[in-house]
């Protein structure tokens, strides 16, 4: 639907650009990957639909302020007339036609373009097919420097990743610390992370090379520095010596202890990269209880599900920790509803079997 | 490549000041909280303080305290509070432009591969605080200034509703304006941008005074300016004169009408998301921290669900100066009022269901995200209905361009491209990529300096030979005039494009020196804004020494509204006689029908008395706030008593309210009589 206008439009725009704006680069009008460059077009297309209605008003405004001035004896002067059905039409039809186009445009767009949904396409030319398989990034925002954890690979990296060109990337993301929003003008539009919470992206990198990422929502005095490369490999093997290169210069496994000692703030001066990956760690950072008896989110709300343990539950984080498990809470029934042993029907139905409890807990 | 970033050591602390465990007396005042290892602010602090002390010792060299504070301070006039608005406006408007030059200055530096002279700790604080001191205590003070000090003379009604409430939602909102002048040399300011955001503002990530600043100065204000609010509906909805229907208000009369219910409906909801967040600070409740069942982004929503409706209570005022100036300077009609009426309506509506579109990118479904958008691009339905109003007024006027009609033509041809670009921002994918951008910023300063300032200096331009009785000097008004405009597209247009490069708001450091040459031009913007700043008080200054000159009679550019019909400066009790309308445009219609102002036949006038209640209550609360901030419990306490006790004392006070006699009212009305003679014999001999 887009490209097609825009193929036609670009070489104006870029004859456009050229002219005016020699030397700077519009990084979201002219991106590196496909999500990006749709957003992009978007921008483009709303404008110039926007222009058919502001450049007449402009103009209008010039033209009347110039032709009704004081001085001119010549034009026409109706001090009573304020009133006209059919231009009343006009003036809120116009805006409106407008309006209703700009809509559908928006709820095409914004449903085509939902982070979380998963590319239809890898470019303009190339839809996905079945056996692609986007690549897992997950990714948590600390004060003040980006940890990317690579499931796949079995490492994590601080301060710098890495994509394969044309390969779709789904990334999961998550903050240990404030309010984050994590972006990479050449790549997608930005996405919240949050502590204690899951958001996702879905985007692509159509050209190899490297490009900048950076926290785009203020988060305290190392905003500044919270930047990192995404390198763009043409090929997997480029991408494969890469994850090589980051496992011999690593710090060891990623474990609580590893990220507690990293999540401390800091800026990022070089880049941090980590050999492994202790079972769970992303699921335990988004569920806030990777420092020592601390009960994860998710249990919690595992307890608060089965009734929180009453008064007694008032106290009894650090009690349950260890005890209580999202996946089996059956230690936890046998503490806080002992009541339910004599019941042996009732007992199984408040328990969901694990494997449901296992897709909550990834989605 | 992200090591070449210039460091600033000790740049990460998050601030804390004072002392670590509150002192039973001194809370946590030390003697470390003056900011003095910090050259700017001392310098400032030296400034400001020698700049107070003159004033303080001109005002007792000239036996001036007394006069203020029996004829301004406790005074209950509309008028009198309006003006003290419009200064407390144009004074913090001072902070909150130099906070801006302070930013840009630092922002052209360090793109330019520059240190600068801001570390991100202080740099943070201002950004802060001039987006709070902008929209708080700049933009609110002089809408509040306005309709206080028009609407009651445009119905035709000697007061507001409740006067005593006036002045007290005045000295509330003077409070708040003390408290966040106060941290810039008591302590710190927040940094956490204007919204402060959680869990960034909780205690954890904030453990310092600023953001007890921000809550308290917020808290306070907030009360004044949701008590304003309902004051001026009810004087709007019983105090119109004889015959004036509701289709028969002024437009600025039905803006201030739509404006005070959308500040009545989402005031309270400021107030108790930041109450919310106060309680998580101060008495560890958990409602908007990550952990422990709270929810940061409940604060986001609650805070935008008074914030949008907030970008609305600035405009619409200004929208309904606009719509009393071009018909005046068109000598025409307003074209299509009822339209006008209606389309503000519905915008009041359409803001309380666009809040969501401030955080697209929180990761909501696209059915959300998609509603948000479409209900935001609607809004722009109404809104151009009311430019295409102000087209069609001046098709076929005879436009006079005075400054306060070349400020309607700057905004006309301004304000389109910031609502051109409001839309774009309104898609969600769009967003995705423009939000926190510079493109953002450039978009919102497009349309509150481009509609809500230029407004402003329309007004200010318009009513001040009302308030003052001579008209400002144009030269100068000139100079401010393209000061502002120019400056404008010079600071606000490279950050559109900077926008559009992928450059994100609120850094404070860059590794990239490509940006220099556009943060280069944006600093050239507000060095010419500055001219544009500098140039209004120097009209203000030379209109004050030519005022013999620049004197006028009550209705010296032919108006329409009833406010014209009053002599300049209005008598303290407005109308001799309360008049009767038959039309819109009352004045211009009286006018037309030959009006003769009747100069005898007065009755004694009902007036309320002045009353120092509000200063000391706020006085008493800017005390409880500065205590509660620095914890020193007992003075909070003490204060907040003190000013209940104060309350209550006040309502056992029957005596509120005296008429004035007959032979006052003659004396003035006759002095205004003979005033006018002579103009017209002037006029005549000319």
């Amino acid at each position: 639907m887009t490209s097609a206008l825009l193929r036609k439009f670009r070489p104006l725009l870029a004859l456009a650009a050229v002219g005016l704006l020699s030397g700077c680069n519009l990084v979201l009008l002219n991106p590196a990957g496909d999500v990006a460059a749709q957003q992009g077009d978007l921008i483009v297309y709303a404008t110039i639909m926007m222009m058919l209605v502001i450049g007449p008003v402009m103009a209008l405004t010039v033209f009347f302020a110039w032709q009704y001035r004081q001085s001119n004896e010549k034009a026409r002067y109706e001090p009573e007339w304020g009133h006209s059905i059919s231009l009343e039409i006009v003036i809120w039809a116009v805006p409106l036609a407008i309006i209703v186009v700009l809509a559908g445009l928006t709820w095409v767009a914004t449903h085509r373009l939902d982070p979380y949904a998963d590319l239809i396409r890898i470019d303009e030319e190339t839809p996905i097919t079945e056996d692609v398989q986007p690549m897992q990034v997950q990714v948590v925002a600390l004060d003040w420097k980006w940890l990317f954890i690579y499931p796949e690979e079995q490492i994590a990296t601080v301060g710098e990743m890495a994509v394969i060109e044309d390969r779709p990337v789904e990334f999961h993301l998550t903050s240990n610390t404030v309010m984050n929003a994590f972006y990479i003008p050449d790549m997608a539009g930005m996405i919240y992370a949050m502590a204690g919470m899951q958001t996702e992206l879905n985007a692509v990198m159509n050209a190899p090379g490297t490009y900048v990422g950076f926290a785009a929502n203020y988060n305290g005095a190392g905003f500044s520095q919270m930047r990192f490369d995404v390198k763009s490999f043409g090929s997997d093997a480029e991408f494969a010596a890469w994850a090589d290169e980051m496992r011999a210069s690593s710090e060891g496994i990623l474990t609580d202890a590893t990220f507690n000692a990293l999540s401390k703030p800091s800026t990022f001066k070089e880049v941090v990269s980590y050999n492994g990956l202790e079972e769970g760690i992303y699921d335990r950072i988004l569920n806030m209880c990777t420092e020592a008896d601390t009960l994860c989110l998710d249990d919690q709300m595992m307890v608060d599900a089965l009734g929180g343990g009453g008064l007694d539950g008032l106290f009894n984080r650090e009690l349950f920790a260890g005890l209580c498990d999202a996946d089996d809470p059956r230690a936890l029934l046998a503490l806080i509803k002992p009541e339910l042993r004599e019941d042996p029907e009732l007992y199984a139905s408040v328990l969901l079997p694990p494997q449901d409890t296992t897709e909550m807990r990834s989605n | 490549m992200a090591t070449s970033v210039p460091d600033f050591a000790g740049q990460l602390t998050r601030g804390t000041q004072g002392a670590e465990i509150a002192h039973p007396f001194w809370g946590k005042l030390t003697w470390d909280i003056f900011p003095f290892y910090d050259p700017i602010l001392l310098g400032t602090f030296i400034v400001v303080c020698i700049g107070g002390g003159a004033l303080v010792a001109a005002l007792t060299y000239y036996r001036l305290w007394g006069y203020l504070w029996t004829e301004w301070f406790t005074s209950v006039d509309h008028k009198k509070i309006g003006i003290m608005y419009m200064i407390l406006a144009t004074v913090m408007l001072v902070r909150g432009f130099s906070d801006a030059v302070l930013m840009r200055g630092h922002q052209a530096l360090a793109s330019a591969g520059y240190v600068g002279y801001l570390p991100s700790y202080h740099y943070d604080q201002v950004f802060t605080a001039h987006g709070v001191i902008m929209i708080f205590f700049v933009a609110m003070p002089f809408i509040t200034g306005f309709m206080n000090y028009i609407m009651p003379l445009q119905i035709g009604a000697r007061d507001v509703a409740f006067p005593f409430l006036n002045n007290f939602s005045f000295w509330l909102t003077v409070s708040g304006a003390i408290l966040i002048m106060l941290s810039l040399f008591v302590g710190e300011y927040a940094a956490t941008g204007w919204l402060a955001y959680p869990p960034l503002s909780g205690l954890t990530f904030s453990p310092g005074v600023g953001m007890d600043y921000y809550l308290w100065s917020l808290n306070i204000a907030g009360i004044g300016t949701t008590l304003s609010g309902i004051n001026l509906i009810v004087t709007i909805v019983k105090m119109r004169a004889p015959g004036m229907t509701w289709m028969r208000m002024p437009i600025f009369t039905w803006t201030t009408l739509i404006t005070n219910i959308l500040i009545v409906a989402t005031f309270p909801v400021l107030t108790v998301t930041l109450a919310l967040l106060t309680a998580d600070r101060y008495i560890g409740t958990n409602f908007f921290t990550s952990d422990l069942g709270g929810n940061p982004m409940m604060y986001v929503n609650l805070i935008w669900i008074w914030g949008h409706p907030e970008v609305y209570i600035l405009t619409l005022p200004v929208f309904g100066i606009f719509s009393e100036i071009v018909p005046t300077f068109s000598r025409k009609r307003l074209f299509g009022y009822t339209s006008m009426v209606y389309a503000t309506a519905v915008i009041m509506i359409l803001s309380y269901i666009v809040w969501l579109h401030h955080f697209f990118t929180m990761g909501a479904g696209a059915d959300v995200n998609s509603f948000f958008g479409i209900t935001t691009m609607i809004i722009s339905i109404p809104t151009g209905a009311k430019i295409f109003n102000w087209l069609f007024t001046m098709y076929k006027g005879r436009i006079s361009f005075e400054l306060p009609m070349m400020w309607t033509v700057a905004f006309l041809l301004t304000f389109v491209v910031g609502g051109m670009t409001g839309v774009l921002l309104a898609i969600p994918p769009a967003d995705y990529v423009l939000h926190n951008s510079l493109f953002l910023v450039a978009h919102f300063h497009n349309v509150i300096i481009g509609g809500v300032v230029f407004g402003i200096f329309a007004g200010i331009n318009y009513w001040w030979p009302k308030a003052f009785g001579f008209k400002l000097d144009r030269t100068w008004g000139l100079v401010s005039f393209w000061g502002w405009v120019v400056g404008f597209y010079f600071a606000f247009m490279p950050l559109y494009l900077l926008g559009l490069m992928g450059v994100t708001r609120r850094l404070s450091q860059f590794e990239d020196t490509a940006y220099a040459a556009y943060f280069f031009t944006a600093a050239i913007g507000v060095a010419m804004i500055a001219v544009g700043v500098l140039a209004f008080f120097v009209q203000i200054y030379v209109s004050i020494r030519n005022r013999e000159a620049l004197a006028v009679d009550g209705d010296p550019w032919n108006g329409r509204t009833l406010e014209w019909a009053t002599s300049s400066p209005p008598p303290y009790y407005n109308f001799a006689f309360t008049p009767r309308v038959y039309r819109r445009d009352a004045w211009e219609h009286m006018k037309q029908a030959g009006y003769e102002r009747k100069t005898d036949g007065f009755t004694p006038i009902h007036m309320p008395h002045y009353t120092a209640t509000g200063v000391v209550i706020s006085a008493l609360w800017t005390i409880m706030g500065f205590a509660l901030i620095w914890h020193v419990w007992w003075l909070a306490v003490a204060s907040a008593m003190a000013s209940l006790v104060y309350g209550i004392a006040h309502t056992f006070n029957y005596n509120r309210d005296y008429y004035i006699p007959v032979d006052e009212v003659a004396e003035i009305e006759g002095a205004r009589t003979k005033k006018e003679a002579a103009q017209n014999s002037v006029v005549a001999a000319e």
